[in-house]
């Protein structure tokens, strides 16, 4: 079967700074990818990468970037504005910003199927309706009259949501879109995001920092740090068995529940992520890792562990 | 997360001190300083010194100039150069002393009402508000008519008048600073509260009041302009650049280069300084994001 | 033997357009000396508002805060400075960005008034070292440093007048997993090592159930639930609470996301419901919730406030 998206050798810079370094990833049809790290590991930039949204003073260059098979290095940026809000969909951290305040959230929703499908409004509405009403929202009717400003973060975000689906997108990428909602919110958004995913059958590539939403609603998982997929692994046999000592790390840094007792220290990453400058070798994380030695500092291999997991470290399987 | 925040700075044109601009502004601010200080030993000749005889030489691009007076002699047969930078001091020391008096009016009001807000802010608005109803060439005529003209009331006048922006601005971020947690924690350290006007709401602050004083430098400077070219700004013979239009106005038709030349000198400085002054608030304006 | 902290019915309201939103209504807790009180709650519940009237900076409407046996509410600010210091969420607007590390974590020192300057600055050096900084730090801006290390400034800070009591109001919830790591451990052993109280607020119940040794939980102004860590993790009784629990998404795979079972009208402090505050949003609610008021029904230790619980 052919990957939705496929994604290698991904590099990003802004002027002299390399945001991304050669990251690959791949999300098949109907599967949840994590792309989980930590802010500045680049993997906000990676998803604008793919989607050609860069800030200005940022170039991508890729071995492959592909949705579908169609090379979207070679796309026109028209070619782009026609897959994008169509076949492939986004949805950012902060509803607030992507939604236009000055529109109603009815207009904003039946103006993507109107410019990408040729839609009549009547049909717009119709669908977005029932759109509204899939995502949770009561009464869609009176929310399609309303604002932005007049919804809460969670109905603002399922908004987003019901708009990502306006046009039955193949691929949809979400940004944190959790992370500015409360835990209980988080938790209905993420059931509906992964009941939606599963029903539409759609390639969800979910980013986020958060390891408990990856462990409970992730296929695959990608652990990216300073510009690198430095793990990947199908989510089980990434969490009981993780090879790259920044994945163990990450995994021994959250507290949870029972387990681990309240006067003993949690496992903690000693120092802070390092500026990636231009022409740096080796591994990105050798300055804050116990099994680091001088060869560290080489081209690091990729290792394989069976078909689906990989990383990159010097340490053997 | 941050991710794209990281790529922020480089979106947009050029702005602060890596535009063009900003650099120009700065450069006739401060040629206009350099001359505004060291008049006295710039000015090639008195310029309150009249002769008669040399009266409305022409300057150096037109024929029949003559090489001791650059610029040429006015209707009374001053060196046209030299008013011309005694003149710029002038203008400096006016721009200069009008944006200290209305800075330390608007700035005590507009901080004090922004931190301690309440009644005291109302007092405050109402204050702005007042003035605001204010038509500051109107009062400025009627005082300088009723109490004759000299450069101290002229600055004093102005400075009373000019201090709302300065108000609403300093009373606007001081509110904005008031709610930021590292003020919580100055309170919660114990200290004063003069020592968190001083320490922490001021300095922060003060960035913004640099872009204000520019501008009302700038105001002050055309306003002084206009008042001494209706008579009632700084007395003859002070060389004011307006008063330099004002008496050149008569000579307009024959003489056409006594009214360019302090008219171009006016447009240029308040130029200078209006361009410096957005530049400052681009490079403050970028720094806080 | 005091309480380091005893909160007794405080209620604050604010003023917002025709209306009142209500904050804090009537909350009463006590942490003994060395606990640690996690406060728990969604965005709005009015947690950061209790924190601020704890910490002074805040006068509440009615009730009284007292810390080690003395009202805040009658201390002057620098008795209070020696008794109660904070930590805030946000590191980069909880440090004045125009003074050097070293002159931040000065500052309770300074407004003291007692000390002289190289008395001042042997203790700022010592307390850099002791939230692990260099003393080399201690001359760069805030700008220069990355999130953890200015939540380890804002620490140093808190700490250099040795208070008995932190409030540590979100203080990780800024910062990423691994560094939120290092700044929890590094709180918990500045308590053992000082003997410090902390009131401890924050969303993430995983990190509560790890820094607290007693839980409280608020909803839309109310305490509706207190109880000792093992206790409320292990039997909580409030459906709230409950709810609160189930949607913590602890790193273990398979188990899916959980259906939290509460509607989506959220809690509105402007517009408090009548009878019991959390009756629109309760999975288990019953007609009288939305007309009787709960009692508050005390346990060993705690309570919890209840209708449906015996």
């Amino acid at each position: 079967m052919t990957a939705l998206l496929e994604v290698e050798r991904l590099q990003v810079r802004f002027g002299a700074t390399a945001a991304v370094r050669g990251a690959s990833l791949s999300v098949a049809p109907g599967e949840t990818h994590c792309l989980v790290g930590e802010s500045g590991c680049g993997k906000s930039v990676t998803a604008l990468a793919v989607m050609n949204l860069l800030a200005r003073g940022g170039g991508r260059q890729a071995e492959r970037l592909a949705f579908e098979g169609e090379d979207l290095l070679k796309l026109s940026e028209r070619g782009m504005a026609r897959l994008r809000g169509n076949a492939m969909a986004m949805i950012f951290q902060e509803p607030m910003t992507s939604l236009n305040p000055a529109y109603t959230v009815g207009s904003q929703m039946t103006e993507v199927l109107r410019r990408h499908k040729g839609a009549s409004q009547r049909v717009a509405i119709d669908r977005a309706a029932d759109l509204l009403a899939r995502v949770g929202i009561t009464a869609p009717g009176l929310r399609l009259g309303q604002f932005p400003h007049q919804l809460s973060g969670g109905l603002r975000q399922r908004v987003m949501i019901a708009m990502a689906l306006m046009c039955e997108p193949r691929l949809l990428i979400a940004d944190e879109p959790t992370t500015a909602l409360d835990v209980t919110v988080q938790a209905q958004i993420l059931r509906l995001l992964a009941g939606l995913q599963r029903d539409l059958g759609l390639g969800l590539l979910l980013i986020t920092h958060d390891l408990g939403v990856v462990a409970r609603v992730a296929t695959r998982v990608s652990v990216m740090y300073a510009g690198e997929v430095v793990e990947r692994a199908p989510t089980a046999e990434l969490f009981a068995n993780p090879r790259h000592p920044y994945t163990q790390g990450l995994l021994r840094c959250v507290p949870v529940p029972g387990k681990i007792r309240r006067d003993q220290p949690l496992g903690a990453i000693r120092g802070t992520v390092p500026r990636i400058g231009a022409g740096f070798a080796g591994c990105a994380f050798r300055e804050r890792c116990d099994f680091a030695d001088e060869t560290c500092q080489r081209t690091i291999p990729r290792r394989s562990m069976g078909a689906a997991h990989d990383y990159l470290c010097r340490l053997p399987a | 997360m941050s991710d794209t925040a990281a790529a922020a700075p480089l979106r947009g044109p050029r702005r602060g001190w890596r535009s063009a601009a900003t650099w120009f502004g700065a450069t006739i601010v401060g040629i206009a300083a350099f001359c505004a200080i060291f008049a006295p030993l710039l000015v090639p000749h008195d310029p309150f010194a009249q002769d008669l005889g040399k009266r409305l030489l022409v300057p150096f691009w037109m024929d029949g100039s003559d090489p001791h007076h650059l610029l040429g002699t006015d209707q009374l047969g001053r060196d046209y150069l030299s008013r011309l930078i005694w003149g710029c001091r002038i203008s400096m020391l006016i721009g200069v002393t009008v944006s200290l008096v209305s800075g330390v009016i608007g700035i005590t009001l507009g901080v004090l009402g922004g931190f301690i807000g309440g009644r005291a802010d109302d007092a405050v608005l109402f204050a702005i508000t007042t003035r605001l109803a204010l038509p500051v060439v109107l009062v400025a005529l009627a005082v300088v008519g009723l109490l004759g003209s000299s450069m101290t009331l002229l600055v004093i006048t102005l400075g009373l008048l000019q201090w709302d922006r300065f108000a609403v601005v300093s009373r606007a971020t001081t509110m904005q600073v008031r709610t930021l947690d590292y003020v919580a924690a100055a309170w919660c350290a114990g200290c004063s509260r003069f020592r968190i006007l001083a320490r922490e709401v001021l300095p922060n602050i003060a960035s913004h009041l640099v872009v204000v004083a520019t501008l009302e430098a700038a105001l002050a400077i055309l306003l002084e302009a206009a008042l001494s070219f209706l008579g009632l700004g700084v007395p003859p013979p002070l060389p004011s650049w307006g008063l330099m239009i004002a008496e050149a106005k008569d000579y307009m038709f024959f003489s056409p280069w006594l009214i360019v030349i302090p008219g171009v000198a006016l447009f240029v400085l308040v130029l200078g300084i209006n361009l410096l002054g957005d530049g400052l608030r681009d490079q403050f304006g970028a720094r806080s994001e | 033997m005091t309480d380091a902290i005893e909160v007794r019915h405080v209620a604050k309201t604010f003023a917002v357009g025709k209306g009142r939103v209500v904050a804090v209504d009537d909350v009463s807790f006590s942490i003994p000396a060395g606990g640690v009180l996690g406060v728990v709650g969604e965005s709005g519940c009015g947690k950061s508002t209790l924190a601020r009237v704890i910490l002074g900076l805040l006068s509440p409407d009615s009730g009284e805060v007292e810390i080690e046996g003395q009202k805040i509410a009658a201390l002057d600010r620098k008795a209070r400075a020696r008794l109660i210091q904070p930590v805030f969420q946000d590191p980069f607007s909880s440090l004045n960005p125009l003074t050097r590390i070293r002159d931040i974590v000065a500052l309770p020192l300074v407004a003291q008034g007692t000390l002289g300057r190289t008395e001042i600055a042997r203790k700022v050096d010592e307390m850099l070292g002791r939230v692990g900084l260099s003393a080399e730090m201690g001359r760069r801006l805030p700008a220069e440093l990355s999130g953890g290390q200015r939540q380890r400034v804002a620490i140093a800070r808190a700490l250099v007048l040795r208070p008995r009591v932190v409030v540590c109001d979100e203080p990780t919830s800024a910062l990423d997993v691994s560094v939120q790591a290092q700044i929890l451990n590094l709180l918990a052993e500045l308590r053992r090592d000082l003997g410090l109280t902390y009131l401890f607020i924050s969303h993430n119940l995983a990190v509560v159930e790890h820094v607290a040794s007693e839980v409280a939980v608020m909803y839309l102004g109310r305490l509706v639930e207190q109880a000792p860590t093992e206790t409320l993790f292990a039997r909580p009784e409030h459906p709230y609470t409950k709810a609160l629990l189930a949607s913590v998404l602890t790193p273990e795979p398979g188990l899916g996301v959980p259906d939290v079972g509460l509607g989506d009208t959220l809690p509105d402090p402007a517009n408090i419901p009548s009878g019991c505050r959390f009756h629109p949003r309760c999975p288990v609610a019953e007609p009288r919730c939305s007309t009787e008021t709960p009692p508050f029904k005390p346990r060993a230790s705690g309570g919890v406030e209840c209708l449906l619980v015996p």
